[in-house]
């Protein structure tokens, strides 16, 4: 009974989705007040069917109620409770549960937190949502239905979750990215109830910004969590591979940081207004780009569970509807609320920008390269693949270019600023940054680097620039404590995000120039020496697991004859899929990873092929990722947020105040 | 200048300056960046280049998976079933390569025909096969049974 309970929740969930999308729209039309006023209701009711249906699939999951086709494809009596309940999301269905609770819970929130929103503007955003729900809840109850029923002939036992995702990453990964994913949905929303109303101004920015930090936010850390899942679960070592479907999340993301710096100028000087509709429509159809790319089986990856081609369609002509429509919108209404202010050459506006111009065209170089390959087998062109060394010979030049502006910005001014007053505050941070980038090399890899030289210098000029426009900022103050205090919570998010900026570069390039990598053939007993430190095979013994079985090893790693640590790599067969999985062993630090994966067995299992890695700062990049991550949370904090009732529609004019 | 159009005229200069530098960027990066698949069949007819990267895709021939004793060097055939093409491959092969299952391998071809492999993938679970993978081999059988 329950998976049918869940069945009808979401197809009520679907009819409360249709009402929200329908009546309070037409009510803002029409200036009917109680159709409006049904908005936050309709929202939070479709919210409570959602998680009813979610929480169905998830107790079908958790009992092992293999009747169900969902359950017995991905699922299995051994696993523990735990994996069953990420089993859930492990697959097409029930991933796309998952992305319509998610829908519905920011929908929620916006009815719940935006009781300070003027009601035609609040109904029409809930519309909105509720639409892109509708959109999903069709296909989810047409072409995917997560509780079809295996009656008669209920197997005995599960299939198993592909044992590459029975880890506890998949606990949290996919959650975090959806969560990001799909939290662009707001910030669309908003652009498109203002496209309606044809009210652009800085109340409307100020709005929709903590939503798109939150969104932008969730979608670092989900990125950053699949970053380091890959990196240790995979087997491989690697932590990025440009993978179509690793693409298919990053897109958004570097589309959301022109956003939510585009927002910005909005907010503060009420500039750049059609562009920031435009970028807010772009995200999320980028977003929904992604779900066509990864659930329609165009790709081939891990990620991609479905290859039904009906939804594919399905999933293409939902984004042809989201993507057309609202650009018909934007064409319409987008010149009637541009914007007459101006700004000079130097200013804040034109560096945030040049931000925008090189995240998007960051976004579509990406693009270009993820959908290349596509377009050509489509056109009979030839089967192409584009790989890391075109994404890194376009991408890392962008990101380069865009440092030196980056360290300016936040000590720049809006409007007009002089080039004299930049090198004044900025000159002693950009010496120290030289300095300490040609020193770096030499001290730490005992001999010149070219990349590892300019990485420091532009990591180095971000980090130390962003600390002395702190010191300007706290200088007037009474007291330091006074200074800081008076700092607003968006300058801390700011801070954060920066400098976390500043460690992933420093992390990437590091560890790609310095790390050692070695594939060897070794047998217990044998002792290999790399990049300084001593890996020891000690032996070699079989394992038994809840679900598998493995092949163990043991190593010591010691460095100048002191231990380091006790590694544990398995090779694992699962019992129930006969697939073979490399669990690598890692010892983590902070300055440096230690990697040992078994590759296979040689000469009938008396030796492995092993793989010995150090790397260098990789915990960097995951940790500058956690801190542009958490930087996007604090700007939540920021008091202006919450005023906004208050606060009239003219664009606030505190030129010192943090963007 | 009109402050207005004076920001007009800086944004145009952005898009001249970045799109320019886009499609430079882009046109350097997919030089000699991309690569093109090729069954068995048409890399045995002479139709693939020879020291320009390119992938192979196809069936591991059983016991073709020849080891070298000394190192992690390890050479196999890869088939469609029409002709066979070997590969060789110096590191550790992934988890799901196996004799009798798909594979796709990037990498050079020698003067011998011989695919020197950077590269190897092997299918992510049971019931998946590379789509290039299944293509080539239905193909090949259309033309073995001449249909």
């Amino acid at each position: 009974m329950i998976p049918e309970f869940g069945h009808f929740a979401l197809i009520l969930a679907l009819g409360l989705a249709l009402l929200l999308s329908i009546v309070p729209l037409l009510g803002s039309f029409r200036g009917d007040q109680k159709a409006m006023a049904l908005a936050p209701s309709l929202a939070i009711g479709q919210f409570v069917f959602i998680s009813i249906a979610f929480g169905c699939l998830v107790w079908s999951f958790i009992t092992d109620d293999f009747s169900v086709a969902l359950v017995a494809n991905n699922s299995n009596s051994l696993m523990p409770s735990v994996l069953k309940f990420a089993a859930t999301w492990g697959n097409h269905e029930g991933s796309m549960v998952m992305w319509i609770l998610f829908l519905s819970a920011w929908t929620a929130a916006v009815a719940v937190f935006s009781t300070a929103l003027p009601l035609v503007l609040l109904s029409r955003v809930l519309s909105v949502l509720g639409f892109v729900a509708v959109g999903f809840l069709l296909f989810s109850l047409l072409t995917s239905n997560p509780f079809e029923r295996l009656l008669p002939g209920v197997p005995q036992d599960g299939a198993d979750l592909n044992p590459l995702l029975q880890d506890p990453g998949m606990i949290i990964h996919p959650p975090l990215l959806y969560m990001g994913y799909v939290g662009f949905s707001v910030a669309f929303a908003f652009a498109i109830a203002a496209l309606m109303g044809g009210r652009l101004d800085a109340s409307w920015a100020r709005w929709s910004r903590p939503w798109t930090n939150a969104a932008w936010a969730f979608l670092s850390v989900g990125i950053m969590l699949g970053s380091w899942w890959a990196y240790y679960e995979l087997g491989w070592g690697g932590w990025w591979f440009w993978d179509p479907v690793e693409n298919a999340s990053f897109m958004p993301w570097l589309a959301g940081t022109a956003l939510i710096h585009s927002l910005a100028v909005t907010e503060k000087r009420g500039l750049f207004r059609s562009w920031t509709v435009l970028l807010a429509i772009f995200a999320f159809s980028l977003s929904l780009l992604g779900t066509f790319l990864v659930r329609s089986g165009v790709l081939t990856s891990v990620h991609a569970f479905a290859a039904d081609p009906a939804r594919g369609v399905f999933i293409l002509a939902f984004l042809g509807i989201v993507v057309g429509g609202s650009l018909t919108l934007y064409a319409f209404r987008a010149p009637a609320v541009q914007s007459r202010i101006g700004f000079e050459w130097v200013s804040r506006e034109s560096l945030l920008l040049f931000n925008n111009v090189v995240f998007l065209v960051a976004t579509l170089t990406v693009l270009f390269g993820t959908l290349f390959p596509l377009i050509t087998d489509a056109l009979q062109l030839g089967k192409y693949s584009v790989g890391p060394p075109y994404f890194n010979a376009v991408f890392l030049p962008l990101m380069a270019l865009l440092i030196p502006f980056m360290g300016v910005g936040p000590t720049s001014r809006w409007k007009r600023d002089s080039g004299k007053r930049w090198l004044q505050e900025l000159l002693a941070p950009a010496i120290a940054a030289l300095v300490i980038g040609l020193v770096f090399p030499f001290v730490y890899g005992g001999e010149f680097n070219l990349w590892v030289m300019l990485a420091v210098i532009l990591a180095g000029w971000l980090a130390l620039a962003m600390l002395r426009d702190f010191a300007i900022r706290v200088r007037n103050a009474s007291s330091l404590g006074a200074g800081l205090r008076r700092l607003p919570a968006s300058y801390w998010g700011m801070q954060a995000a920066h400098l976390g900026f500043a460690m992933t570069v420093v992390g990437v390039v590091l560890v790609s120039q310095y790390a050692v990598e070695r594939d060897l053939k070794m047998s217990p007993g044998d002792v290999e020496e790399v990049a300084g430190y001593r890996f020891a095979f000690n032996s070699l013994e079989p394992v038994q697991g809840p679900n598998y079985v493995a092949d163990g090893a043991n190593f010591t790693v010691s460095r100048d004859g002191k231990p380091v640590a006790v590694l544990q790599p398995q090779k694992r067969r699962y019992l129930a899929s006969g697939q073979v999985m490399t669990e690598a062993a890692i010892d983590a630090g902070v300055f440096r990873d230690i990697f040992i994966a078994m590759g296979e067995p040689l000469e009938g299992g008396r030796a492995w092929a092993i793989r010995l890695h150090y790397k260098p700062f990789v915990r960097w990049i995951w940790a500058g990722a956690i801190a542009m991550a958490l930087g996007g949370f604090l700007t939540l904090a920021d008091r202006r947020y919450r005023r906004a009732r208050q606060t009239a529609a003219a664009p606030a004019g505190g030129g010192l105040e943090a963007a | 200048m009109h402050p207005v159009r004076k920001q007009r005229l800086i944004l145009v200069c952005f898009i001249v300056v970045f799109s320019t530098l886009a499609v430079g960027l882009v046109a350097y990066g997919l030089r000699g960046n991309i690569n093109l698949f090729y069954p068995p069949a048409e890399i045995a007819a002479g139709k693939a280049p020879v020291g320009q990267q390119i992938r192979l895709g196809g069936m591991v021939v059983e016991g073709s998976v020849r080891r070298d004793p000394q190192s992690l060097r390890v050479e196999f055939d890869v088939t469609d079933y029409q002709a066979t093409v070997t590969a060789v491959y110096t590191g550790i092969l992934p988890d799901l390569f196996a004799e009798g299952e798909g594979v796709v391998a990037s990498g050079m071809l020698d003067d011998k025909g011989v695919l020197q492999a950077t590269e190897v993938l092997a299918k992510h679970d049971e019931n998946y096969m590379p789509p290039e993978v299944a293509e080539a081999l239905a193909n090949a059988h259309e033309e073995a049974t001449g249909s």
